[in-house]
């Protein structure tokens, strides 16, 4: 509570502000004017010059802030934080076909990273199978190649699953990956209840953002419910979405969007999973979070910090959970990539420190550092250990993790966590107006806020109103050059050839009437009642259907998605 | 149609293949559309026939290419070479997306005029079509 003595003091510094303002401010103005009008954040919000406990009127230590580990858990998750437990280093990789992308874990593994994170390339995350004709030129560019069962065996083959956590980036085909994953687990012999991970399985931010969607909004959403439930049911260590704000951000949102949309898309799985059945504490503490930590550091940490502290009043006041696990918002972070530059890439290791320092000072549970060869290509070896040592330097020399969430108490922090706060509630009215996240989705409001976002960033990046460091301004003529990473064309033909292989030699009977069974399940008027599709789904799997012909069935089954063009 | 419609310099931007990377296409988009320019956007996942296909029953002078997952070296060439066959090849096709500098000169040598990369401006690309267009 703000009591009387509080007020008087704030009255107090405000009229000490208007004096200095007039005695010492002003004449320093006068012989040394500031560089710009207007000093705003990377997201163009404002930025004050001085902040005092004037910018924080109602602010209460108790109620706003509290101590980490409890209610609202702004200064962290766990009452000791990194003096207990360093986050998850986490290094997201994958290229050509899983042979050499195992390579590249086992690699990982050996240089200390802690959990593997998977990239896939386009037509797996499109469901297309590598040598479906819309995949020509793209098999294992930006990710490895996975068809079916007998790549994800090769993939994670020597690694034990028992012992690492895996989290892997897709999200239309997810439950198809995800049930791979949990086939190779049962052929290792691991037990469900040991099996730990995250699927990103986040498909309203791909309507968003990233835009790798397949089906239309409703049966995606019952598809990423089916496997929510499943998890609950089966895989009580398996974060089953990622709610992700990294791709809303990298689409051109501000981190007040990222934040707003990502949470408001948290809120629909939530309703989601309640509609079917589950109690709120059955699942929430599996839902877990995915981050951008950007250049601007003060605003990036407010952002996580807020992100805290809404979801655990949303959690515990809309949805009335009692467990305090699910009013925990776990997240994962990476750093920006659209940050990084082409040009004079060394550069780019500075941003990387930048921007994981945010993402530590702020909170995260598990950070991937960008390479500094990201602006061009998929990162080779050697850069991509260079990113992951800046997280080491963070950890162990920085002396940031020494204490709990060392910039609390900072008026500008604080003032910024709770301007983001007010923001994302503002946002979620407006949402709610457009008859909920869904239907905002559909009428294209977020996309449209982006796209908006987006163009003013590089209206002022052009006019030189953001200055980027050897782009608009201190430019180079010689360009410097790294060695890049390359794809060689024929990992598509291997891909292609294996792909082929597996088709003549599986047993074909098998793979019928596995899928059969799963497009009456996916047909079935019944979305919540016995014939969950994650069953099914892993049926085919085993069976060795690919990941494209099970998402085939269900394009045969629900249609395909096209989005409404907002430029 | 006025003598003012006809003279707008007319550009197809496109996003070639799987990516769905449209942040630079759309400002790209706009970009073009407040310079004054007649912009047609194909939206995502275009084949490189659905491209070409689209620009010639648009008559555009220019066609833009996005793309940001590495299938750029299969995707850019593909779209001149149905142009070619077309008979199409008066239209101008540049690319942006992430291309490393030594896929360029290759790319130019297929038949791409310009390759924007990231850091380049709008006002950079603005300027290449308004001074690269051939007169029809």
């Amino acid at each position: 509570m703000i009591d009387m003595h509080e007020k008087r003091e704030i009255e107090r510094i405000e009229k000490e502000k208007e004096q200095w303002e007039a005695e010492t401010l002003k004449p320093a103005l006068k012989s040394a004017p500031e560089r710009a009008e207007r000093f705003t954040s990377v997201s163009m919000a404002p930025v004050e010059r001085l902040y005092t406990p004037a910018d924080l009127p109602n602010w209460d230590f108790l109620k706003d802030l509290g101590f980490p580990g409890e209610y609202p858990y702004t200064r962290g998750l766990h009452p000791t934080m990194y003096r207990a437990k360093l986050w998850t280093m986490r290094m997201f990789a994958g290229y050509g076909t899983a042979v050499e992308t195992n390579r590249r874990f086992k690699y990982l593994l050996e240089q200390g990273q802690m959990g593997l994170s998977t990239a896939f390339d386009l037509p797996t995350l499109m469901g297309y199978d590598s040598d479906h004709p819309f995949s020509a030129g793209e098999v294992g560019k930006c990710g490895v190649a996975i068809d079916s069962l007998a790549d994800m065996e090769i993939l994670f083959d020597g690694i034990p699953l028992g012992e690492v956590t895996t989290s892997m980036t897709i999200t239309s085909p997810a439950a198809v990956l995800w049930a791979m994953y949990v086939a190779v687990c049962e052929k290792q012999g691991v037990p469900y209840h040991r099996i730990g991970g995250t699927i990103q399985n986040d498909i309203l931010k791909e309507y968003i953002a990233q835009k790798e969607y397949i089906y239309p909004i409703e049966p995606s959403v019952r598809l990423v419910t089916d496997t929510v439930v499943f998890g609950a049911h089966h895989l009580p260590r398996w974060n089953t979405i990622s709610i992700s704000g990294y791709h809303i951000r990298e689409a051109g949102a501000t981190a007040l969007q990222e934040l707003a949309f990502t949470l408001a898309d948290g809120m629909v799985y939530v309703e989601e999973a309640i509609k079917a059945g589950l109690d709120v504490d059955a699942f929430a503490p599996r839902l877990s979070f995915f981050f951008d930590c950007h250049n601007d550091l003060f605003e990036e940490v407010a952002k996580f910090r807020a992100a805290r502290r809404l979801w655990a009043r949303i959690m515990r006041e809309r949805f009335g959970a009692k467990d305090p696990r699910s009013w925990l918002l776990r997240t994962h972070a990476q750093t920006a990539g659209v940050a990084l530059t082409a040009q004079q890439p060394y550069n780019n290791i500075a941003r990387v420190a930048i921007q994981a320092l945010a993402g530590v000072l702020g909170g995260t549970q598990s950070l991937h550092t960008n390479a500094m060869d990201e602006a061009m290509a998929l990162p080779t070896e050697e850069a991509a250990t260079i990113a992951l040592r800046t997280q080491q330097i963070i950890a162990h020399e920085s002396g940031v993790t020494n204490t709990v969430d060392p910039l609390a108490g900072s008026y500008y922090v604080e003032a910024l966590t709770n301007q983001m706060e007010e923001g994302a509630w503002e946002y979620f009215r407006r949402i709610e107006e457009l008859g909920g996240m869904i239907r905002a989705i559909e009428k294209g409001f977020p996309q449209r806020e982006i796209a908006d976002a987006a163009y003013a960033y590089q209206q002022a990046v052009e006019r030189e109103e953001k200055i980027i460091v050897g782009v608009n301004r201190f430019k180079e003529e010689d360009a410097q050059q790294i060695p890049l990473l390359s794809i060689d064309r024929a990992a598509e033909q291997r891909q292609i050839e294996r792909l082929r292989e597996l088709r003549r030699s599986r047993d074909k009977d098998l793979v019928m009437r596995s899928l059969d069974a799963l497009r009456q399940a996916a047909a079935g008027k019944d979305p919540w009642g016995r014939d969950l599709l994650m069953p099914k789904i892993l049926d085919a799997v085993r069976a060795y259907a690919t990941q494209g012909e099970i998402m085939d069935v269900f394009r045969e089954v629900w249609g395909e998605y096209t989005e409404p063009i907002i430029i | 149609m006025t003598t003012q419609v006809q003279q707008k310099i007319r550009v197809l931007i496109a996003k070639p293949g799987l990516d769905g990377h449209d942040r630079g296409a759309k400002v790209i988009a706009r970009a073009f559309r407040d310079a004054g320019m007649e912009v047609i956007y194909t939206g995502l996942r275009q084949t490189p026939e659905m491209i070409a296909s689209a620009a010639i029953q648009e008559d555009v002078d220019a066609i833009g290419l996005s793309c940001l997952s590495g299938a750029h070296m299969y995707l850019f060439p593909k779209v001149i070479e149905l142009l070619r066959e077309r008979g199409a090849d008066d239209i101008v096709v540049f690319g942006g997306g992430t291309i490393p500098d030594e896929d360029i000169p290759k790319l130019k040598a297929a038949g791409i005029a310009q390759v924007f990369t990231p850091g380049a401006t709008t006002g950079e690309a603005i300027e290449f079509v308004k001074s690269n267009i051939r007169s029809k």
